[in-house]
């Protein structure tokens, strides 16, 4: 175990020529390879850098996207930007906290999702959206947001927005389709290729 | 799509292998353009584009070539998936895979349209064919994003059979580095990023500061709530940027660039990645560009997830791997930046414009715009707006022109209540000033700002205490804690704001506020600092009954601050379909089957859950 974080460090302080200076890329690069940032590996590239232990957890503790305690098996990332905002993003954050016994920032006690709420991703004309794993969700609604994790905790593929943004555009630029708009939202998904939208 | 071997040399040989690339495409050719931006992918365009992919490949033994290109953001991401057929440039929106093959027959292969995927207005019921038909496109006037949606940023072939790099060769081969910052000068570029700093001028400093190495850098940490402007250029159009940052660094004398990329944008870290290969693949990037002998490089970092990153200095330290604080800046960053050495930061957007204003001139970007304010801006139009999404319009269009003429006007029969621009440093502009142009000057009069260029509509069921109590949160959450008056000053004031959105407010408590703000805009050590309160402010000028009706009638009149209104069951809408009763959370609802229902006040606790899942609208607000 440790020989392999060893090596892990070792491979990317050697990654970014053992400059200190790119101590946010290294940092980056071993969460994107253990999840998080144990204090082992941190210790180690403390070490490896010659950069003060402390000065690399004020790093860690400073940017939202370091996390130092593992995270769950699926990352909720809840856009709360300015217009998700106004539609409603406030709602589905208390629901899904409420659902899954989660804090921002936390790990649901069953491990299965990490909850880290942001600022904006960039993605406005889909809000309110929710990013899991890597793949957006657009057009939630409190119920479809706390449906959607639910599918994804039991491990089923997640049918995208798709339904949902189409009945949001009833009746607008055309009228196909147009019977699938009923409640529950969740009907008639589509079938999705496998590996699509990873971004 | 052919490939380079070997490195382009010179300029000549880069004009020789545009000619051969424009040569070696037909322009019949029949084309399928799939947007694959965040906003298309996220509502299925991956599996639209995979079934175009498909039905090309099945039909390969036909003489007909068809081509299919996944692009960038084509800016309408409201409408997306969005697929643009060729030749007749066939706008095709809300595109869902079963759609593909009725597409692929009809309009691909058979050169017909296939109506009722086109944009049909809502009003007029006219339906258009081409985006320039569309009224969202057909006011927009695209410099900056004009190979968005059009080009594939994937391919570097594209970009250069678009005059890109030309813009780059010209200033190679014959302007001086003293000309080129007089071209941008007299351009009358401004900093897209929010300062509106003179962009020339800037450059000039660079060039004029002692030190070396010399840095250029392009902020792409897009951190305003509300605007992903930059996101889309860095997905659709990466080598425009690219192109930019390199004019920069001949004209200032570096060799050196740095990309910072937000941490939430994968796909513009990924696409750039991909650009800067490219170029460096074919010299365009690296040592002796174009035997030149002017030699550079790009590197990319990512942000950390800090909205602070987006200010310059604290930009300059993350680069650093520190912890991403601003300093005061009496000494500017162009004399000591990255590294303490001479570094010229220019927002991603305003990168973008340099090649156009190389190709075309400074006299022709200096025509649009207004006085003070030339060229274009992209602003991200988005909240209660009908069609929202990425726009590019000249600088002193008005406000109305972009939210009614663009936007389309305001969802669902709503009336406009007030326009926020310029993210959380910005403010929140009222109906009367809605025939006002929209420039840099003129936006700061009015309490807010260019910003970035998010501009965010609101309606009437939009409280205006709560907008600028939720900026307030986000930058107490994000404020970076190194200057008392932000850490403590926004921290107070939200205080003040959460007593008056739960009908706890005092007399005084906007003078206080007044004074919090004035206090943080004078003291701040940086500019996200200094502009923090102008939300308040901003909301406190325009909206002031809103604030006085908080606090003393304990009401909030856009019916939006839970405690301070009610929410009441119509009993002439109401069917008794005991929806509401079964959800609510409390059984406060009561009533029986096919009856009306009432809501008991003593035990409903303002969730507001009937209100969204009664299918008749019978649950009101008052």
């Amino acid at each position: 175990m440790t020989e392999t974080s060893t090596e892990t460090i070792a491979a990317v302080i050697d990654r970014y020529s053992g400059d200190p200076g790119m101590l946010i890329p290294m940092m980056q690069d071993v969460q994107a390879e253990l999840g998080y940032l144990p204090q082992v590996e941190l210790k180690q590239l403390s070490n490896g850098l010659g950069v003060p232990l402390a000065q690399i957890y004020s790093v860690a503790t400073f940017y939202s996207s370091f996390r130092l305690m593992p995270k769950g098996d699926h990352t909720i990332q809840l856009c709360m930007g300015t217009v998700c905002f106004l539609k409603g993003a406030n709602k589905i954050a208390e629901a899904i906290q409420q659902e899954f016994e989660l804090v921002p920032g936390g790990t649901s006690p069953d491990r299965k999702f990490t909850f880290a709420p942001l600022n904006c991703v960039g993605a406005c004309a889909l809000a309110p959206v929710m990013v899991v794993d890597d793949e957006h969700h657009g057009s939630l609604t409190v119920d479809s947001a706390v449906e959607l994790l639910h599918k994804i905790a039991a491990g089923e593929k997640p049918s995208r927005d798709g339904e949902s943004a189409k009945g949001k555009s009833k009746g607008k630029g055309k009228t196909r389709k147009s019977a699938g708009k009923g409640k529950p939202p969740a009907k008639a998904k589509k079938k999705k290729s496998p590996g699509s939208n990873k971004t | 799509m052919s490939t380079v071997g070997a490195r382009l040399q010179s300029a000549r040989n880069l004009e020789l292998h545009r000619k051969h690339l424009l040569a070696e495409r037909d322009a019949d050719a029949r084309r399928v353009r799939v947007c694959l931006g965040t906003g298309c992918t996220a509502k299925g365009a991956q599996g639209v584009m995979e079934s175009f992919q498909r039905a090309a490949e099945e039909y390969e033994e036909d003489l007909v070539l068809v081509e299919t290109k996944c692009t960038g953001c084509h800016g309408f991401c409201e409408r997306g998936p969005i697929v643009v057929v060729d030749p007749g440039n066939i706008f095709y929106q809300e595109v869902a895979e079963e759609d593909v093959p009725e597409i692929w027959r009809e309009s691909v292969i058979g050169g017909r349209v296939v109506e009722e995927l086109l944009y049909k207005d809502e009003e007029t019921e006219q339906i258009a064919k081409t985006p320039d038909e569309i009224p969202f496109y057909r006011a927009q006037h695209r410099i900056v994003l004009k190979h968005n949606g059009v080009i594939n940023p994937k391919e570097i072939e594209d970009y250069l059979a678009a005059d890109g790099y030309a813009a780059l060769a010209k200033v190679l081969t014959s302007m001086e580095p003293d000309e080129v910052i007089e071209e941008v000068r007299q351009s009358g570029l401004r900093g897209r990023g929010g300062g509106g700093f003179l962009t020339g001028r800037k450059w000039r400093s660079a060039r004029d500061a002692h030190g070396e190495p010399k840095y250029v850098i392009a902020n792409g940490d897009e951190g305003d709530p509300g605007a992903f402007m930059d996101r889309s250029l860095m997905e659709g159009s990466p080598h425009s940027v690219i192109e930019g940052m390199m004019i920069g660094a001949y004209a200032v004398g570096s060799s050196q660039g740095y990309i910072y990329v937000r941490n939430e944008y994968p796909m513009a870290v990924k696409h750039l990645n991909i650009a800067l290969d490219a170029a460096r693949e074919m010299g365009l990037l690296g040592e002796d560009i174009l035997g030149s002998g002017f030699s550079f490089d790009i590197r990319i970092n990512r942000g950390g997830g800090a909205f602070v990153c987006g200010e310059s200095t604290a930009l300059m330290a993350s680069l650093e791997g520190r912890v991403g604080e601003p300093r005061a800046k009496y000494i500017h960053t162009v004399e000591s930046g990255f590294n303490g050495k001479p570094s010229l930061l220019n927002n991603v957007e305003t990168w973008a414009n340099v090649p156009q204003i190389i190709l075309n001139g400074a006299d022709w970007f200096a025509s649009l715009g207004t006085e003070k304010s030339k060229g274009t801006k992209v602003f991200s139009l988005v909240g209660k707006v009908k069609n929202t999404g990425l726009v590019e319009v000249p600088m002193g269009m008005t406000l109305r022109q972009i939210i009614y003429d663009i936007g389309g006007s305001i969802r669902d029969g709503k009336a406009f209540k007030a326009v926020q621009t310029g993210g959380p440093s910005g403010g929140c502009i009222p109906a009367e000033y809605l025939d006002e142009p929209v420039d840099f000057d003129r936006l700061t009069d009015l309490g807010s700002m260019m910003g970035s260029g998010g501009m965010i509509v609101m309606d009437e069921d939009t409280c205006m205490a709560n907008v600028a109590r939720y900026f307030l949160r986000f930058l107490k959450e994000e404020s970076c804690g190194k200057c008392t008056p932000c850490r403590e000053g926004v921290a107070q004031m939200l205080h003040v704001f959460d007593r008056i959105c739960t009908g706890k407010g005092r007399e005084g408590d906007v003078e206080l506020l007044e004074n919090l703000g004035t206090l943080l805009e004078d003291t701040a050590l940086c500019a996200l600092g200094s502009t923090a309160a102008y939300p308040v402010l901003s909301t406190i000028r325009y909206f002031p009954d809103e604030y006085e009706t908080h606090i003393r009638e304990k009401r909030c009149p856009a019916k939006e601050c839970p405690g301070l209104f009610r929410y009441e069951i119509d009993a002439e809408k109401c069917t008794g379909c005991r929806l509401c009763a079964k959800k609510c959370p409390v059984d406060a609802i009561t009533g029986e089957r096919k009856q009306p229902h009432v809501i008991d006040y003593e035990k409903c606790t303002d969730c507001g859950t009937c209100f969204d899942v009664c299918p008749f609208s019978s649950v009101i607000k008052v």
